[in-house]
């Protein structure tokens, strides 16, 4: 957006309060709490929360910690509920029953978003509703303690694909569910992370927010407890994930014009992104130069098919 | 004051879907499933020709479809949906977060068979499976009784702070032509009145948060809310009928009590087969048998007292389940029943049967042949201690 100042977005103030109970550097927390400074002073919003660590941490009776209306609703389901109270102010709104403005938040982690809430989740984008769907993206299961889910990268050590002496951890690919989001070819679709002053971050949240119709924002927000690096070290962690190109910036507009909205001046090795973080900690083992080659050569595919994407919309 | 009456024809599902759309509700999210599918295809025709400022979501399924209701309710709007069977099933997590949140939400049922083996067909599996999610519900044995019921539950639901189940009976009542009385349009919307919620997720001056992690010092006060609101919504339940009683001519309580006054053999039974049960015991009574009926309208709240109260006098009762609960021990009603009688140091014999599973026919000459049997002291069971209806052994 044409307008975005930092120092005024970041004086706005919290619509995620402090005194919640997420960990010290919850990636979550940070990734939601930039997000909702896209909502503008003067509007309202309804959040929309699956059950998760977010949910449970931040609304415990008998306190919340949003300044905005809320609801938990259950794990598989924001988006459905969202839509529900989307609909309602569409109803209330024709009847001359509602004056206010009011944006609709749907919040998920990798768990309620790419897999148990997923068909909720479709369909949500499908119908279209004016809303955004955030995900903030750990890639595990980590409320119940760091279980693999379909977000979870290939060879990561996690408690239901510990590493062992038969198994390198997560035998499968990731799933890209921004893609398949942007394959529902709703308005808006974007995946970011925590990058330099965060901008990137805040101009994606904004533009979703206030693009009309169903949007949709996957933003990695690593979990220091089940990712295991020190918790001071985030910010090292996801530039390390765009600079590898493990985690590419991008949005996609209407299903078809895909745009990348950072491109490192020299890609990393994937393993710059890997050492940093115990999960992978067995693959630097002598015997595993495979692995580590094989996750590389999956960050490039990906990467490749992207930037294809993206020259081709160059030329729309 | 009764109110003018409008004489239709109508099948169980229009006579529901009239309904709604004189109640005008703000939302309705549906997924079809047969035989409800009508219910929210009519709806949608209503949506399409302007005669409701209703707005139809439709979902992809019955989970998302209470889910978007809850988010829908809890959002400060009126908002409903219909289901079956496996339906209400995929909706059983959210049954109970609808009650705990306290939505007056109102989900019309038209009973079906649960699977397997798949069936569409009448039975109460469904709404028994149901039965202990902090719902209210009410069923009918006719399309003027669903009518009914659907033109009273959001005004119990919305006193209450419960959500009420409006259940009739797949395809007899749902898809069975029947006369019926209509209300005015605008005696039902002047009954059923203007929604205003105390709070809402859409009150910019109050914003609120629903649906909370509750931790142990928590939960269980909030679990006997609703237990409380439960055993308190039969007084709403009772002064609303009776309200509804005045503009439409037609009396409801928590059950219907027919040929009781005297009787010593009692069906007690739900939903359309009461009719059977009716016919049944206008043929025995001819004959100067003491048989009555009591047909079961709120199941729940479970009417115990009042259900004990009522069999007073009677020697033997049928305890008909249109539901098999699995339980090794009786029908799910017969259980609570037996139970209610316990409560109120009550004996009489009480023969728990099992019918009409999957819409298997239950005709007038099988409820003379259970009354008969009430009559000779037949009640001896085989291998359960419950018996089946019109089951190849």
């Amino acid at each position: 957006m044409s307008d975005y100042n930092f120092k005024e977005f970041m004086s706005r103030p919290d619509r995620l309060t402090p005194g919640h109970r997420m960990c010290a550097g919850c990636g979550g927390t940070i990734a939601l709490r930039n997000v909702l400074k896209a909502v503008k002073p003067e509007d309202n919003a309804v959040i929309c929360n699956a059950t998760c660590c977010m949910e449970v941490s931040t609304f415990t009776y008998p306190y919340s910690a949003w300044t905005d209306s809320y609801i938990h609703n259950a794990f598989e389901n924001a988006a459905a509920t969202a839509g529900g109270v989307e609909a309602a102010y569409n109803s209330l709104k024709k009847q001359g029953k509602l004056d206010d403005n009011y944006k609709f938040i749907a919040v998920g982690g990798d768990g309620g978003t790419y897999d148990i809430g997923f068909q909720s989740l479709s369909g949500a984008m499908e119908r279209n509703h004016d809303m955004v769907y955030v995900c903030y993206d750990n890639e595990a299961y980590m409320n119940t303690g760091i279980q693999r889910s379909s977000a979870t990268p290939m060879f990561a050590d996690t408690t239901t694909t510990p590493a062992g002496k038969c198994s390198a951890g997560k035998p499968q690919n990731r799933k890209d569910i921004t893609e398949v989001i942007a394959a529902h070819r709703v308005p808006y679709v974007a995946q970011t992370t925590f990058l330099n002053n965060f901008s990137d971050l805040h101009k994606k949240a904004e533009k979703a927010i206030y693009t009309k119709g169903a949007c949709f924002l996957t933003v990695l927000a690593p979990c220091p407890r089940g990712w295991r690096y020190e918790t001071e070290d985030i910010m090292e962690v996801t530039k390390a994930a765009v600079e590898t190109c493990f985690w590419p910036m991008y949005e996609v507009e209407n299903g078809e014009k895909w745009t990348l909205t950072y491109e490192p001046k020299q890609k990393l090795p994937v393993e710059e992104f890997l050492a940093m973080q115990g999960r992978f900690k067995h693959l630097f083992k002598k015997g595993n130069e495979d692995k580590i080659a094989a996750l590389q050569a999956e960050v490039d595919r990906r990467w490749e098919s992207l930037l294809r994407k993206a020259e081709m919309s160059a030329k729309l | 004051m009764a109110a003018k009456v409008i004489r239709e024809r109508l099948s169980g599902n229009e006579a529901i879907a009239t309904a709604i759309r004189q109640i005008n509700p703000d939302v309705m999210p549906a997924f079809p499933i047969t035989p409800s599918t009508e219910i929210p295809q009519f709806v949608s025709s209503y949506v399409a020709n302007g005669l409701v400022d209703t707005e139809f979501v439709p979902v992809e399924s019955e989970h998302s479809a209470m889910s978007a209701t809850i988010g829908a309710s809890a959002a400060g709007a009126r908002a409903m949906t219909a289901t079956s069977s496996a339906g209400l099933a995929f909706m059983w997590e959210e049954l109970h977060i609808a009650s705990s949140d306290r939505l007056p939400i109102v989900l019309a049922l038209v009973n079906r068979a649960l699977s397997g083996p798949i069936n569409i067909n009448a039975d109460h599996s469904d709404g028994m499976g149901a039965k202990d999610c902090g719902w209210i519900q009410l069923y009918a044995e006719s399309n003027q009784e669903a009518y009914d019921n659907m033109c009273m539950a959001f005004r119990i639901s919305e006193k209450v702070m419960l959500p009420v189940m409006v259940c009739q009976d797949g395809f007899i009542t749902s898809h069975a032509v029947q006369n019926i009385n209509l209300l005015e349009d605008a005696a039902v919307k002047e009954f059923v009145g203007t929604y205003k919620p105390d709070q809402y997720l859409l009150n910019a001056k109050a914003p609120m948060a629903a649906g909370p992690y509750a931790v142990t010092q928590y939960y269980m006060e909030a679990r006997r809310g609703v237990a409380q609101a439960m055993y308190d919504s039969k007084d709403t339940i009772l002064a609303v009928s009776k309200e509804f009683g005045e503009l439409s001519g037609r009396e409801y309580g928590l059950f219907e009590e027919y040929c009781m006054d005297d009787a010593e053999y009692a069906i007690v039974i739900m939903g359309s087969a009461a009719g059977a049960a009716k016919d049944a015991c206008d043929m025995l009574r001819a004959e100067g048998k003491k048989v009555g009926v009591i047909k079961i309208r709120v199941y729940r709240p479970f009417p115990a007292k009042e259900l004990a109260e009522a069999l007073k006098g009677v020697k033997v009762i049928a305890a008909m389940d249109r539901a098999e609960s699995f339980s090794g021990n009786s029908g799910p009603m017969a259980c609570e029943l037996k139970a209610a009688l316990y409560t109120a140091k009550m004996t009489p014999d009480v023969l728990s049967m099992i019918y009409g599973l999957g819409g298997r026919d239950i005709t007038v000459e099988d409820m003379v042949k259970i009354y008969e049997d009430l009559m000779a002291g037949n009640l001896c069971c085989d291998e359960i201690p419950y018996r089946y209806v019109n089951v190849r052994e």
